[in-house]
Parts: C-alpha cells; structure tokens; sequence
C-alpha cells in the first residue's frame, strides 16, 4: 500500500520547474519592475543621487561652507558676469550653490533613511499588535493614530519640533511620528487580513506561540504594500525636512540642506534667481525619482496587479 | 464500541456572540449544540452535515483552537478545559489537523522543508540535522521526492500541497488527526490518491481520525464510524455499515438518497428537502429539523428529542423509520 502511494505521489511529477531562490525572485521582480519606464527613469536617477552623496567630496569643486569673499551672488556660468568656478553661481555670502547642492543630498538622503526606518519600525510593531491581539489593545493603539492623523501632518511635525527645540535630528523624529499612523494601519489590515489564513491556524495548532508567529509566520506575508509605502515616504519625508528646514525648524545654517538653503536665499529671490531655483528643482526632482519608483515597485509587488 | 478511546467529548456546545449595532443585545449564536462522541485510536470518525451544520466549529474544538463553551472534552483522559497549561501544550502536540484548502493552509513564504521543521523546531530540542531527517523521511512517506524539501509551495499542485500538509500534520507523532473535508478542494483522480494515503497512514501510525465531509461516497470509503449533524447537533451517530444501509433519521435519509450511485438500474427513492437552513442564532423551537421535515407531527414542535439507540445507532428523532 505505502508502495503504491508513494509511485502515485511520483508521477504526479514535477508540476513547476521554475527556478528558485532569491536570483529568480529577483528576476521576476525586474521583468515587472521595468514595464513601468518612468519607474526605471527614477530608479536611474535616484541612483545617481545616492552615487552624488557617497562620493560627494570627489565630485564637488569647493567644500560647502567654504566662502568666496571676492564671489559673493554671482550668477551661473552661462550667465553674463558668470564665473567658470561656480558652475551654478555663488550665494549671498560666496559659498559655491553646485558644492552645496551636492552635499546637501547627503542630508536629504540620510533624513529620509532614518526617518524611513524609525517610522517602519516602530510601525510594523505597533501594526502587528494591533492586528493580532486586537481588541483593547488594537482600540488604543488605533485611536492614538487616528488622533495624529487628525492633525495637518506638517503642522504637528512644526508643533513637535517647537517643543523638542529645532535641529535636524528633532526634525527627523517629529516626521518620523507623524508618518507614523501610515505604517500602523497598513500593517494592521495587511495582518488581519493574513490572520483569517489557514497556515496561521495550521501554525498555532503545531504549537507556534505568538510572537514567533508574529514575526516569522504572519510579517512577511504583510511586506509587499510596506515596501511600497516606505518608498513613497522617503520623499514625504525629503520634502517635510525641506519645509520643517524652510520654516526654520530642521536643519539650521550653515548645513548645506536643500529646504535650509531655500530659506536662507529667500530674500534674494527677486535679484539672485540661482540662489532658490536650484535647491527647489534638487528637491522637485528628487522627490519625483522616488515616487515615479515608488509606483513601479507597486506594480512589480502588488500580487492584486500580477498576471500569474 | 471498543479499543483504546483517545478523545472523548461530552455534550461539547460552542456559542458566539453576534454584535448586531448599539441597539439591539448581541445575539447568541449556537454553532455547536451538545455533541457527545469518542475517538477512537486506529478507527475513524466521519462527521457529516451540510455547510454550517457545525462540522467546523467542531474541528476547531476538537483542535483546541477554540475552547468548548460548555462540556466536557477529554484528551487521552485528561480534561482539557481544567487542565494546566503545561499539560495542554503536550496535548496540542496529540492534535492536529489537515485543512480543507491546500492553497491557504501552507505559508506562501515558507520552503517546505521549513514548513514540516517548524513542529519540531517549536516543540523539541532536535537538532538541525535529527530535524532535516525527519522531514526528508515524512516527505518520503507521503510520496513526494526529497528535492521537493528546498521548494515554495505555490511551486506544487493542489494534490501534492494535501500530501505537504498531511506530513506537517504528522510530524509530531499525533495520536488524533482531524482532516477538515481534506479532499473537497481536489480532483477526484487526486482525492482517490489523498484517501489512499490517508488510510495508509492510518495503518501504519495507529491513529484516531476525525474525518469532517459533505461528501458521503468519500464518507462511506473510509469511515468506521459517522456522525450526521444538523444545526449545531448530531441527530444520528452509529456505525458505517448500520447507518448506509438502515438509515433511521429523515435527514439522514435525504442525504443519502442525494447522494449519486453508479448504478443505471437501482431505482431510487429521492427525498427532497423544502426551504434552507435555519439560521443558528434563532433555531426552529422543539426540534431543529422539523420545519423541513417530511414527517413531522405536533410533538417535533415542542420538545427536542433525546437521541436513543435503535439497532445500535444513536437517533435522535421521534419518527425514525424502522426496518
């Protein structure tokens, strides 16, 4: 008898001889990834920023805090009275704008990866709290998020930076928070949803207990619609630091930050164009790199849009 | 009914309560009305009923997944609402449980050999080699091949997931399987070849199964023992054989006369039942049937009956046919 079942079970055969392992996942992930072309676009160019922010110190022509006492407001180099030094012109004190520009994308970069990583993780915690023990528990952390939600999200960063004091790092928190509700209520529906599975049952009859099942059964079924959201907040949290700097309460002068600069040129606005166009357009297109690759990497992961 | 009895459940009932808005008091749902059985090692229990008769709250009881509102549910003798917790982590060992769903009961992100190491990891102190074994050994028992061990399951067919869960179910050495209409969802080419090794780990391993179906030529296969229920409560229990040929209960004879038979020349006698099932939240008064009841009289309105024995069979019915 075990004879016989074990031939049926054998020619069966093999029913899918796809290739395994992260190499193909990998694979499958870029044949969907790259039907999207402005997806591919801001991948491109997202790179290129971050290769600017590693090897900003080789590229840039002039260290970012370094003053020109005899270039001070010159205009770029295609511009008359432009000087081949400063390729993107001087600000009002004779810093270079091109040096600054691409130090600065070091802040801008790293604002977003820890603001990223502190919101994704104290997220997914609270999240997967939420939706498994449900509940009390799930009502309190609920109505707490919903209570930031409440708020302006720019308004409470602005109210939680006044009260921690202004520095970039108190920026960071004070986003990081407010980007906070995001996370929670994802991973909580994409938790409930996996929670009415039956492996989460199979897994508790073996005798899995809860926090193994937490984070081993049920978390990476849940990472597809986190890994999207986390792309797209990257540039929320770029662009947040940029207004929390603009307003004066992120970063604060001399840091070469993008939204600290655009603030610091506001008064030239009308005779130094240069001097607020170039950190506006390293924001604007920064941030539509991330997002134009935000929205392939949902196609590519989102198994709702996926031909099987 | 003898042999060893592993599991026995004394007028087992499991209620939910249903919110139904601010104003209103949230209903009470019985799910599960008082069953009384015994599970017996090496022999098999086959519960059968039409969808929300039951059949899987029982299974969720029997798995203590969900605790018994009420009742008794002995494990191995052990009472499992009363006992410790210490006690019920090795009786959770003793029950597990095969799906109806191959394709939701394996965890999409997990390898397969993971998946059958997982019991082992959790519950034993085996090393990673003692674990690897005994999984490469089960996969073999189960008639699939060893290269499978490094495998997703969205990568194997539904036949070949049943036989995965199957193995997970056994890894730790259970006395008392419970398969929740484990081939339903197959192809009946693939069902044959799941029963098959169903039966044949039976054999080997000495189990108790609990069996839960709607389909009774599937039931009638494998079965030493069934359970008919409907609405929350078996109406008659007894052996295969007493119960194909003899059935005594009306519901149980329209459903065994809904059941085809490949036979072009046997007349039969087709009983069709009229209206649905009542809801359990506001079950028919007296007994639960009566509504759809072909022989229905003005006692089945006011008292539910008691089951009792005819020809060895529990009945629980105030007309049974007599043979």
């Amino acid at each position: 008898m075990t004879e016989t079942t074990m031939q049926e079970g054998i020619e069966e055969g093999i029913i899918d001889s796809r290739p395994t392992g992260f190499m193909a996942d990998l694979r499958e992930f870029w044949s969907y990834f790259s039907e999207n072309r402005g997806a591919v676009i801001g991948l491109f160019f997202f790179i290129a920023v971050v290769l600017i922010a590693v090897l900003a110190n080789i590229i840039a022509p002039h260290l970012p805090n370094e003053q020109f006492r005899d270039a001070l407001l010159q205009p770029p180099f295609w511009q008359t009275g432009g000087d081949a030094r400063f390729l993107l012109g001087t600000d009002a004190i004779g810093r270079d704008m091109l040096s600054r520009l691409i130090y600065g994308s070091r802040y801008s970069l790293f604002i977003g990866c820890i603001v990223v990583s502190i919101s994704l993780v104290v997220g997914v915690i609270l999240g997967l709290m939420a939706g498994f023990f449900r509940g009390r528990v799930d009502t309190f952390i609920m109505r707490i998020m919903d209570v930031v939600l409440a708020f302006p999200s720019l308004l409470l960063a602005l109210v939680l930076v006044a009260i921690l004091g202004p520095s970039l790092i108190n920026a960071m928190v004070a986003i990081a928070i407010v980007q906070q509700p995001h996370y929670v209520r994802l991973t909580r529906a994409a938790v409930m949803t996996e929670m009415t599975k039956d492996y989460v049952t199979a897994a508790r009859v073996i005798g899995v207990k809860s926090l193994r099942l937490m984070f081993i059964t049920i978390l990476p079924n849940c990472m597809a619609p986190l890994i999207v959201q986390a792309a797209l907040s990257f540039s929320t949290a770029i662009l947040d630091a940029a207004a929390l700097g603009f307003l004066g309460m992120g970063a604060q002068p001399p840091t070469p930050e993008w939204g600290t600069m655009l603030a610091e040129a506001r008064e030239f606005i009308l005779r130094a164009w240069w001097v607020v166009t170039f950190p506006g357009v390293a924001i604007l297109t920064t941030v539509l790199a991330i997002n134009l690759m935000g929205d392939g990497l949902r196609d590519a992961l989102d198994p709702k849009l996926k031909r099987s | 009914m003898k042999g060893d009895v592993v599991l026995e459940a004394e007028n087992i009932t499991r209620y939910y309560k249903v919110e139904r808005g601010s104003f209103q008091k949230p209903a009470i749902l019985k799910a599960l009305d008082g069953a009384s059985f015994q599970l017996i090692k090496g022999k098999t229990l086959a519960v059968v009923g039409e969808s929300g008769c039951g059949k899987s709250t029982l299974a969720r009881l029997v798995t203590m997944i969900e605790k018994p509102t009420s009742g008794e549910l002995k494990i191995a003798g052990v009472n499992i609402i009363t006992a410790d917790k210490k006690v019920l982590g090795d009786l959770h060992k003793k029950v597990q449980i095969v799906f109806q769903d191959p394709y939701g009961s394996l965890n999409p992100r997990q390898k397969i050999g993971h998946a059958l190491e997982e019991p082992l990891l959790v519950n034993t102190t085996m090393g990673k080699k003692e674990r690897r074994d005994a999984a490469l050994n089960i996969i073999n028992l189960v008639g699939l091949r060893p290269e499978y061990y490094d495998r997703y399951p969205h990568m194997f067919s539904g036949g070949q997931r049943q036989r995965i869960a199957v193995a997970r179910a056994l890894m730790l050495n259970p006395e008392i399987v419970v398969l929740d209409e484990p081939v339903s969802a197959l192809d009946v080419s693939i069902q044959a070849q799941i029963l098959n090794l169903i039966a044949t780990l039976q054999e080997q391993f000495d189990l108790a199964y609990m069996f839960i179906s709607h389909d009774l030529s599937v039931v009638k296969h494998i079965a030493d023992e069934v359970m008919v229920m409907y609405l929350g409560k078996p109406i008659e229990s007894g052996s295969r054989d007493t119960l194909f040929r003899k059935p005594h209960h009306p519901y149980t004879r329209a459903l065994l006369s809904a059941t085809p038979v490949a036979d072009p020349f046997r007349t039969k006698e087709r009983i069709v039942l009229r209206g649905e099932l009542p809801s359990p939240i506001a079950p028919p008064a007296g007994c639960t049937f009566h509504p759809r009841c072909p022989s229905m009289t003005e006692i089945c309105r006011d008292k539910p009956p008691e089951p009792y024995d005819i020809d060895g069979c529990m009945v629980a019915c105030y007309h049974p046919k007599t043979y």
